[in-house]
């Protein structure tokens, strides 16, 4: 019993764990800026640098605890305090840090600025302070008012995923907002351009509902060949003798269930008896402590039936 | 202001806020078509138990209304009790809930007797992409078409769960339209098998199915649902509760868990979920013409679907040896109506030869029909969402 109550106790806390990490390594540093000249104000009307993250996740995010840092050396610096309804995440959405040295101003609000004209080294560390989610190095090159970006909001690794963003032309500059504004459903548009009379859906969709089935299909023709030759053996066994013993043709075929439901009324028929069913009738004496007060015949009719 | 004008002013507003102030000549054509599916439920005994949520919840969902008076009693109203029950219809839980009671309650035997009559489950779905494409040629964006296609899978949640995903303002047409042809599967199919088959073959008689041991019926749900969900994650939430269902069903040990999911389960779920599809449709929204575009797509993707699945039988039998040829009655019971198209298939047998019982070999395609369109639904999903 111990034992089964010690498992049981390993197998949660490892869910427990497993779920907890997965959840968070879906954050994602999406995009910076770092001088702010002429950009967006925070609440209290100043402009400075900022941070933004990315829920990659399908599933909202609490991201409370966790630890972003502009130092290598100190993965604690700011830690994003716990009791704020706003630090929740929704699905696929994001969330601005303003890098301004005031942590006293907010949540919203870390006690470190991004400094203009150097590379600046931007981490986001899980709860444990040791588990590091996200890091990103800002280039010294970057402009006021330019950000440094992903190029798809929370996807790809590495500086080929990131990229200037100057406010001009596609390069919008997207605070709190998707780095890519998609008009419509990609996939739909895609299908509507490339397959508009459907004939490569119907090909590709019934391929693959005829494999799914098909392969199911296949594995329980061999479960099944399996099931049929241990029943075989099963039966000969019963008879006391061996498959070797047993001359091929005369090897027995299964059943079908017509015959054994045959054989079965024969025997019931025979031996007035049966096995544990659940259609057997019980008929016994119920007694009920009656109480007009309980009673509903008074109360309701019967159903009716057709 | 004078006490009646008091009384005058109140009334009027009073009078404002009525059914009979609001009321269009819309709502009384959805309110007769309420009438019409309570009337074939109850008279005419189809699909009694999904036409009169359904009927019932039309009727509820038509009572003209001042829909700017903020009362929160329509079902788009949110925080309305309609709406907060419409969840599960929108949010699309009420599909693999209905799933799960479905394992419970089906018997996978035939099909685990004889694995090959899956394919016959798998060409019904010709019905869905058939439906899709004549969509796109209709004007259809390819999303609406795969919703209003999935028609042809002849499953109502399943038509219900991927129009919530994929065109949710078309799903009260596609429910509607779904299951008012499963309801009408005794008329629309036994012409159709009776087109594509000769009486010879009509009268093929099939080896009655082996004895499946247990082992093989606890195997089923798991082997199944790794192998179709590894190939279509998508399809999880339907398969995933249609194999657990019957996994609770087949290993012995979860009668209560089983039967709590085949009756009382099933039963709540099918009482919010007719009723709420049939308040989905207001006139507002219902009476338009691509409503009438999708009951046509509908029945056509129905004909094709029973008309594919008898087709594929023929062509398969040209491969199998003539001990082992299998009846095309059965090919219809690829539409996943459960037990419906299978009892068709029994009926339209025992019709040319009193002794010839089809009704189990037509299980097998039927419940490989509910898989097929899971996976199509999957594969729609996947690739549309």
């Amino acid at each position: 019993m111990k034992k089964k109550i010690t498992f049981l106790f390993v197998a949660l806390a490892a869910i427990t764990l497993t779920a907890s990490a997965q959840s968070r390594k879906s954050l994602r540093i999406n995009e910076v800026m770092v001088e702010n000249a002429t950009s967006v104000v925070d609440d209290y009307g100043y402009r400075n640098g900022w941070v933004e993250l990315f829920n990659s996740n399908f599933a909202p995010l609490e991201i409370s605890s966790i630890y972003i840092t502009d130092d290598p050396s100190n993965p604690t610096k700011y830690p994003v305090p716990l009791g704020d309804v706003n630090t929740r995440i929704p699905k696929r959405q994001h969330i601005l840090f303003w890098a301004d040295g005031e942590p006293e101003r907010g949540t919203f609000h870390m006690n470190f600025r991004l400094k203009p004209g150097q590379d600046n080294y931007i981490a986001i560390y899980d709860a444990d302070g040791k588990t590091l989610i996200d890091e990103v190095t800002i280039p010294a090159a970057l402009l006021a008012d330019q950000t440094y970006a992903r190029r798809v909001d929370g996807e790809g690794e590495g500086a080929d995923a990131w990229h200037v963003r100057t406010g001009e032309g596609n390069l919008y500059i997207t605070p709190s907002s998707n780095n890519i504004i998609k008009d419509g459903n990609v996939k739909v548009a895609m299908f509507s351009r490339e397959d508009r009379n459907g004939f490569a859906m119907t090909i590709m969709a019934m391929g693959i509902v005829f494999s799914a089935l098909l392969l199911l299909s296949i594995c329980f023709y061999i479960i099944s060949k399996i099931g049929e030759r241990v029943s075989k053996v099963n039966k000969v066994k019963s008879q006391g003798q061996t498959m070797r013993e047993v001359p091929r043709d005369e090897h027995p075929d299964n059943d079908s269930g017509e015959v054994i439901a045959a054989i079965v009324m024969a025997l019931h028929e025979h031996l007035d008896t049966h096995d544990r069913e659940n259609t057997v009738l019980t008929i016994n004496k119920v007694k009920r402590a009656y109480s007009p007060w309980s009673s509903k015949i008074y109360s309701m009719r019967e159903l009716p039936h057709r | 202001m004078s006490f009646g004008d008091f009384l005058m002013q109140n009334l009027e507003q009073f009078w404002h806020l009525t059914g009979f102030y609001n009321a269009t000549w819309q709502h009384f054509v959805m309110l007769g078509v309420g009438l019409f599916f309570i009337w074939l439920a109850i008279k005419k005994d189809f699909e009694p138990m999904l036409l009169v949520p359904i009927g019932f919840g039309m009727l509820i969902g038509n009572i003209p209304f001042n829909t700017e008076a903020g009362l929160e009693i329509g079902i788009y109203e949110e925080g309305s009790v309609l709406n907060i029950l419409y969840n599960g219809v929108s949010a699309g839980w009420y599909p693999p809930l209905i799933f799960l009671g479905i394992g419970a309650m089906t018997d996978f035997s035939a099909l685990i007797a004889n694995p090959k009559l899956m394919l016959i489950g798998a060409a019904a779905q010709f019905g869905i992409f058939g439906a899709y494409m004549v969509a796109l040629l209709l004007g259809f964006a390819p999303d609406q078409a795969g919703a209003i296609a999935i028609i042809g899978g002849a499953d109502g949640p399943t038509a219900i769960f991927l129009s919530s995903k994929l065109a949710p303002n078309l799903m009260g047409a596609i429910a509607v339209s779904a299951y008012s042809y499963m309801a009408l599967v005794p008329v629309i199919q036994p012409p159709l098998m009776r087109l594509f088959t000769t009486k010879k073959e009509r009268l093929i008689k099939m080896k009655p199915a082996r004895a499946v041991s247990q082992n093989e019926k606890i195997i089923f749900p798991i082997v199944g649902l790794l192998l179709t969900c590894f190939v279509v994650p998508s399809g999880i939430p339907l398969l995933g509760m249609l194999f657990f269902g019957n996994l609770l069903r087949e290993c012995g040990v979860t009668t209560r868990l089983a039967k709590t999911a085949s009756n009382a389960l099933t039963d709540i779920v099918t009482i919010l979920l007719g009723m709420t599809v049939g308040a989905s449709t207001q006139a507002s929204e219902f009476l338009t013409a691509q409503t009438i575009g999708i009951f046509a797509l509908g029945f056509m993707a129905f004909i094709i679907a029973s008309s594919s699945g008898v087709l594929f039988v023929k062509l398969f039998n040209i491969f199998l040896p003539k001990a082992k040829k299998i009846n095309p009655l059965i090919g219809n019971a690829g539409v996943s109506a459960v037990p419906m198209s299978a009892r068709i298939s029994n009926n339209l047998g025992l019709e040319y030869d009193p002794s010839n019982y089809l009704l189990m070999h037509a299980m097998g395609p039927n419940v490989s029909g509910v898989i097929g369109s899971a996976v199509a639904a999957g594969v729609l999903l996947g690739f549309l969402a």
